[in-house]
This record gives structure tokens, sequence and C-alpha cells, in this order.
């Protein structure tokens, strides 16, 4: 699309909102849209304004530096590598915890989901301190492995916690492909790896566009990682500008120019996905589930499948786990158990809510995005990646802004820091609801319609058991993201409120490992065990739907 | 619009949990809880004050409030250093303390114009590797550095603020040009970046680099957990700009509405008790002369004697450090 196309539909909008308005606008369709409206135009407000207050000399020196080129080709190489490793890790992943009959399939899944709840440069920290002369390498086996850094570390580490983003997409969406057609497609003759990659493939494409999307997302809002590893992407030109300069206003610049980056990301997704529709005749004659409906055997490559579930377990959850355990070894002090405790209280008091209030505004959202195509529907999907791609930062100074100005009663009160989590992390959880919604047929709900039910009660008899997974999924997402989100945290809870993520970052930053490990391992087994209780919910489903 | 979002908020407030109360003392702290969370608590038990804290960044915490102005919920604004005091000082944003508070230091440690007064100081060092360095074979002089000897041996971290703070010192004490050749001169020879202290640290001990230049305390952390930990540390000869000593340091808002009790927090952090708890747990070198010296530092006044005579005020120009380093194409 050119820009004078674009135009073309810019203009054409209101009348698309109209058509949208006459099946759609109703109040559940129009809150979240004009919440999500109003809380991603805020920050972009706010970044405007601070940015015109740039002076021309200082914007060539600080902003239009031919260095903040090189980074943003280190940036656009670093997301391109991870996405890439980030398939070849996920696609398999997801394929043989979801279709194949493979054992301990939700034991591995819950391994594919818990990098998630590392912070990322705890995971940073843990690959830096394998390798070396004193690492925990050397320590073991008397020999030393290269420390990891640069690009290559870059890529190594924030691949290892970014690739459940994909991993969890593409696992909803298998779920919700009609095992029917590959048996469709396996009668005619397709040979399995032909199955797989002329058939699951092409219908994975909305789960791989949404969760590769937040994983580039990620690569180009990331710092705490690439600064550890030594690698300088373009977010390092926006830290410096805020950490070491104190500066909001070219900071401001350069968060634009993020943002545009975003855009391009963005818009190659919207490209992709232009004109799909996967839905199948029913809500799909087979059920997935390893135990319902297990068509693939693996035969010889069980080892070697065995061999990569385990490998990618030990690097990703494994090693991380048992070096935070070792800091802790190094200097245990149970006496802060009370403040464990409040840590953990208080992050789920912000994290909880947010999470499933993403999911609320998630579904009406990713369901006008669906079923009411339209260049405004589309807009206000995207926009929330808009939200998720503004650096935090910026997020959280342009909320204490405006907070501050029209509501200073609620400053600094936890509603405030659910609303930005809420806001912020509201990209991740449209992802895994929109490829449901791709695999559930209009036409149930039309059909239940038919039978005389009102709109909603059709769409909750109909559509919504069938995007339960999916939203499953969303909850975990903005719940994991937050319960460790830093700078939103630091800037917009009351004071005196602390978070376990909180904790770690202030114990590390100290060099005080030993303190920080028992705050981290709380936050991973806290987060296993949600996830658990997630899973364990999806096979009680599962059963009994078969 | 603005109102009913008023009325909405009026109505959220009646459950919100949490909130700070008027009656309480609210403190941004730039400093680890880590390191300052028992000094509060000692001081809450003796005053019966109420404290409540907001841990964070120093530098995204100087931006809040630069953000907040008039409108912040703060009473004090304790930083990690003295480039972030500066920066609110300069926006008139502190209050001047009361000349009761400021005479507890010597005039190094404070802010001429009264606006924050130093709790405790941190020095920068040379890091070393002992198994490839020989403490005697160590350089005197930051400008040492340059040499081939040192080609890829020496990490550094630009970006962080107490070495941009070095940097400031350097400007002062040798001047524009010659710092800028020391910085080219450092990049020419290969200096590894890395983005804060204990990375450096990480880097001496595992044998990517075999000299650092981080702030003094960071490796008693490190040592504390593991003695054999493979990394030492020195100073330069005296007077050389690479023992800068920088503070941590505390200034009174201008929103603050318990100005009472914030200067009695003030002196607390002065007293013999808050000092002599920085000396002994937190590894700093104290802003008073009435503690017991810990044995692994130097003594207050020798360190006085190491370090190059510069006023601390010199280092509020963070912006021209900014310029300098990005002119060397260091960040």
């Amino acid at each position: 699309m050119n820009l004078s196309q674009a135009l073309l539909q810019l203009r054409r909008l209101p009348a698309y909102r109209q058509s949208v308005r006459l099946s759609a606008g109703r109040w559940y369709f129009l809150l979240p849209t004009v919440a999500v409206g109003v809380g991603v135009v805020l920050p972009l407000v706010y970044l405007l304004v601070r940015a015109f207050e740039a002076e021309g000399a200082n914007l060539v020196e600080i902003v239009f530096r031919l260095k903040n080129l090189r980074l943003l080709g280190n940036t656009a190489l670093l997301v391109v590598g991870v996405v890439v490793l980030d398939t070849l890790l996920a696609v398999p992943l997801a394929w043989l915890t979801s279709c194949t009959p493979l054992k301990g399939g939700r034991f591995f899944t819950l391994m594919g989901v818990l990098p998630l709840a590392i912070p990322s440069y705890v995971m940073a920290y843990v690959l830096l301190s394998l390798g070396g002369n004193n690492g925990a390498f050397a320590h073991l086996f008397g020999t030393s492995i290269p420390r990891l850094g640069g690009y290559w570390g870059a890529l190594i580490a924030l691949s290892l916690y970014t690739f459940p983003y994909l991993f969890l997409n593409l696992r909803a969406a298998l779920f919700s492909v009609d095992p029917a057609l590959e048996e469709s497609a396996r009668s005619l003759g397709c040979r399995p790896w032909e199955v797989f990659y002329r058939v699951v493939i092409p219908q994975l494409r909305p789960a791989f566009t949404a969760g590769g999307l937040l994983v580039g997302l990620h690569v180009l809002g990331d710092f705490g990682v690439v600064s550890l590893m030594r690698y300088e992407t373009f977010s390092y030109a926006l830290y410096v500008q805020y950490i070491a300069a104190f500066d909001r206003v070219y900071a401001a610049w350069l968060a634009l120019m993020l943002l545009i980056l975003a855009g391009g990301l963005l818009y190659t997704e919207a490209r992709l996905l232009r004109g799909l529709r996967l839905d199948r005749a029913g809500s799909g004659v087979g059920v997935r589930s390893p135990n319902a409906y297990s068509p693939v055997s693996l035969g010889i490559w069980r080892g070697a499948a065995y061999l990569f579930l385990a490998i990618l377990a030990l690097v990703s959850v494994v090693i991380p786990i048992v070096t935070v355990s070792l800091w802790m070894v190094k200097g245990m002090d149970i006496s802060h158990l009370t403040d464990l405790f409040n840590a953990l209280s208080s992050a789920l008091l912000a994290s909880a809510p947010a999470a499933v209030l993403s999911a609320c505004f998630a579904l009406p959202l990713a369901y006008m995005g669906v079923r009411y195509p339209s260049p405004f529907s589309r807009l206000m999907e995207r926009v929330a990646y808009i939200g998720y791609a503004t650096p935090p930062l910026a997020f959280a100074l342009s909320l204490i802004f405006f907070a501050l100005w029209a509501t200073p009663q609620l400053y600094q009160t936890v509603w405030v820091l659910i609303y930005a989590y809420t806001l912020h992390f509201l990209a991740e959880a449209i992802g895994p609801v929109r490829s449901s919604l791709y695999h559930a047929s209009p036409r149930l709900e039309e059909a239940a319609r038919g039978l005389g039910y009102s709109a909603l009660t059709a769409f909750f008899k109909a559509t919504f058991p069938l995007l339960i997974r999916g939203l499953t999924v969303s909850v975990a997402f903005v719940f994991l993201a937050s319960m460790k989100e830093l700078p939103m945290t630091f800037l917009l809870s009351p004071p005196g409120y602390e978070t376990l993520a909180t904790n770690v970052w202030s114990y590390t930053e100290e060099a005080m490992f030993a303190e920080a490990a028992p705050y981290a391992l709380t936050l991973l087994l806290f987060s296993a065990l949600f996830v658990w209780v997630l899973l364990i919910q999806e096979r009680s489903r599962d059963a009994s739907l078969a | 619009m603005r109102y009913l979002v008023q009325l909405l908020s009026v109505l959220l407030i009646i459950v919100t949990l949490g909130t700070a109360h008027a009656d309480e003392l609210v403190i941004y702290s730039g400093r680890s809880k880590s390191l300052v969370a028992p000094i509060i608590k000692q001081f809450e038990k003796e005053t019966g004050i109420k404290v409540k804290v907001r841990y964070g960044n120093t530098a995204q915490l100087a931006v809040a409030l630069l953000e907040e102005q008039s409108k912040s919920p703060a009473d004090l604004f304790w930083a990690q250093d003295a480039g972030a005091l500066g920066a609110i000082n300069k926006e008139g944003l502190f209050n001047a303390l009361p000349e009761s508070i400021l005479s507890k230091v010597p005039q190094h440690f404070r802010n001429s114009g009264g606006g924050w007064v130093a709790t405790s100081g941190r020095a920068r060092v040379i890091a070393y590797a002992p198994e490839r360095v020989k403490p005697e074979t160590l350089p005197d002089s930051i400008f040492e550095l340059t040499e081939p000897k040192w080609k890829g041996r020496v990490g550094w971290a630009p970006q962080n603020a107490s070495f941009q703070a070095f940097v400031t010192g350097l400007r002062r004490l040798k001047g524009e040009q010659k710092t800028e050749e020391w910085l080219r001169g450092m990049k020419a020879n290969g200096a590894k970046s890395y983005p804060k202290n204990t990375p450096i640290i990480q880097a001496l001990a595992s044998g990517e680099i075999d000299l650092g230049l981080p702030n003094h305390y960071y490796l008693f952390r490190f040592k504390k957990g593991d003695s054999k930990f493979p990394v030492e540390q020195a100073f330069f000869k005296p007077g050389d700009p690479g023992n800068l000593v920088n503070v941590a340091g505390i200034g009174l808002l201008k929103t603050s509405s318990h100005s009472q009790a914030a200067h009695a927090f003030i002196e607390f952090l002065l007293s013999a008790k808050a000092q002599q708890f920085f000396v002994s747990e937190v590894f700093e070198y104290p802003v008073t002369d009435e503690v017991i010296p810990n044995v692994k530092l130097l003594p207050l006044d020798e360190l006085l004697k190491l370090m190059p005579k510069l006023d601390l005020e010199a280092l509020d120009d963070l912006e021209g450090t900014l310029k300098l380093l990005r002119k060397a194409e260091i960040l």
C-alpha cells in the first residue's frame, strides 16, 4: 500500500466506522475501543509534546546522528535473528507437544512457558555466568567455555526468553486447526511431513505473525539483555538519553523513532494476514488433544524429539533455576520471609487484575478485527501494539503527566499501575484470542441467532467456548509480563509498594545475588504454579469435550 | 471530560489500598532498598515517624520528579550520585537545608547553595584480576591505560552515571582536550564497554578483561559470598582523577509538607549510628568523622589525601560530558 492509497483509506474511515457501529456499535465494542484508543493516544501525545520542546542543533547531534543509523542496522539484524531462532525452537516444540503422542506433553508445555517468568536481565546474567574462567561450567567440569557476548550472546539470551510467545500462540492455534483436514490430506496420499508443510503450516499464519510480532517488538524495546551482552541496539540510544542524561526531550524523539520501527513491523504483519479465512464448518470434527486424538507417530524420530525437548528445557529453564539457586546457597538468609510474602502479594494485587482486564479488552478488539474487518477495526487492533511498542519508561512518564493533570487523586495508587499494565500489555493478549477466532466459524453464531438467541448470548453459547484456550494464553501472557515488569512499577506504584521483580532488580543491581535469589525463585515458582493450573484446567475441559 | 474522570477517580479512591497517608514522610530513593531499608526502619523505630519509600533507579526517579514538578507527593529525594541531585537542584526543585544540617559534613560534601547534602561517599578505583596482573605492575594513573600494554584488557562503563561523573571530574581537572584525547585513546586501545559496575567485576573474574574502572564497593559484595573471588582493587597514585570520590546525597523537595520530619530524617542519616551502618554494612565511606573505620576501607582522612582536589559542584555539568562522549563516539 503506498501513501496515496493509505490516505484514501483514511478518508473512507468515517463511513467504515459507521458500518462498524451498525453491526457492532454496542457498548461491549465501544468501551474497549475507546479505552484502548485513549490509552494509546495519551503516551503519543505526551511524546509529541516533549518532542516539540527540542532545539534544532541538539536534535542533529543527538537524534539524527550517523551512529543511530548503525544502531538501527544492529537492531534489524537482531530482530531477524531472534525471530528465526525462535521459529526453529517454537515450531517443533508446539508441534511435538500438541500433535504427537509424546509422553510428558504438558510438562514440556510448562517448560516452554516458564522462560517468560524469568526477567530478561536475569536470563542474561545466568548465561553470562556460565562461561569464562570463573564460570559455572569451569567450576563443574574443570574446563572453561567461552563467555557469551555481542550479537550471538544477545541473540541466544533474547531467543531463550522470547520463544514462549511464539510457542504459545502456535500451540493455541494448533489446537484450533481442524484435525479432519490433516486426515483428509493423509487419505489423499500425503506423507506426514507433507501434511505438516502443506496443511498445518499455512493455517498457523495468524499465530505465527502474532507471536513473531510480539517477539520483534520485544527485541526492539529490550535494553536489559543487549546492554549486558554488550551489543548496541537502538533502544540503547534511547535509554542512554533517559537514564544518563535525565533528558525527556530528545529521548522522546528517539522513542518516536522506535515507534516508527514498530510501525514497520506492524505493517509487515498486516500484509501477511491480508484476506485470511481459516474457519471450519462446525466447531471441528475432532478435538485435538494428545490423548483423544494422536494421529502422528514419530517412529524412529522419537528419540531425537525427546532429546530436543530435553535440551530446550535444560537450557531455558533448568540452567537458570539451578544458577539462581546457587546464588542463594552462597549466602542464604531467610529472615526476609515476610518481605517475600509482601512482595508476592503486592505483585499479585496489580498483575492479576491487569491480566484479566487485558483479556477482557482483547476479546472485543480481536473479534471486531476478525469479524468486521475494516480499516477502522484493523487500526484499533494495531493500536494496541503501538501501546506495547511504546518504551515502558515513556509510557510511565506519560501517565505521570496525565494522571497529575486529570486525576491527581489517583496518582500513585494501584489503579494507575493496573491501568498501565493492562494497556501496555494488551497486545500480548490479542494474538492468542485472534488466532482462535480465525478458526471459529461465524456460521455457528449465526445458527445460534437463528435459534432465537440474542447476539451476546449467541456469542457466549457458540463462539466463546472455542476461544477459551486462546483467552487462557492471553491471561497467562499478561500476568507473567506484569509480574516481572520494572520501569512502570517503579514510577507508577504507590510509595512503599514493592514487587518480587523490583526486589530482584534492587539486589542484583547492587551485586547482591544471594539476596536476589529467593525473590527470583519465588517469581518463577509462582508463575510455574499459575501456568500449571491453567494447563490442568485445559485438560479437564478437553476431557469433558471428548 | 476532566470532571467525569475526577468523579470516577473519587469513586475508585474510596476502595484504594496502599496509598500514602498525609502524615507519612515520602522518600524517593534512588538508593536500593537492599542498601538502605534497615536504616530507614531504624529511623521509624526511634522517632515514631512513618516513612513510605518509593525505590527506583536514581535517573528514572529524577526524570519522574522533573515530570511531577510542583505536584510531586515526595518530601525527599535520596540519590545515588551527585549528578542527579545537580539536575534536580538546577531545576529549582529543592528547598535549601538549614545550616545546622549542612555544617555536619565537610564543605566538600554539600551543595554550596544548601540544596542537598551528601550521606555517604563512593570512590572510583582500579579493579584487577591478580591471576593476570601483578599488583606492582598496576598503572599509576588512568592516563597509562591508553598504553599498548593494556590493549583490549580494560573494561569501563560509559553509560553508567558514576563513570560519567568521573569523566566530568576529569574534564574539570585536566581540561576538555586532554579528556577527549584520553577517551579516544581508550577507545583506540580497545576498552570494552559494560552497562554498569557489576558486569565489569564479573568480566574480570571470568577472564574477559584484566583491568576495570568500577566504584569501590561492588567487589566487597562479591567477596562476601565467595572469599576466593579472583578480583582485587587498588587506588591510582594520590591525586589522580581515577580516584574521584562521588557521593550519595539527599535533598528536601519544595513540594514537601513535612519539612520538620524531613530534616529529622536527614539529621538521622548524618548521625554516627547511620554513618556507621553505611561504613560497616554497605562498605561506603562516611561523610562525618564520628565512625569506627571499616578495616576493608581506608580511613576517611587517607581517602581525602588520595582523591583529586575537586569540588563536587563541578560534577553537575553532565550535559558537557555526554556531548564529549558522543563526540568521541563512545556513547
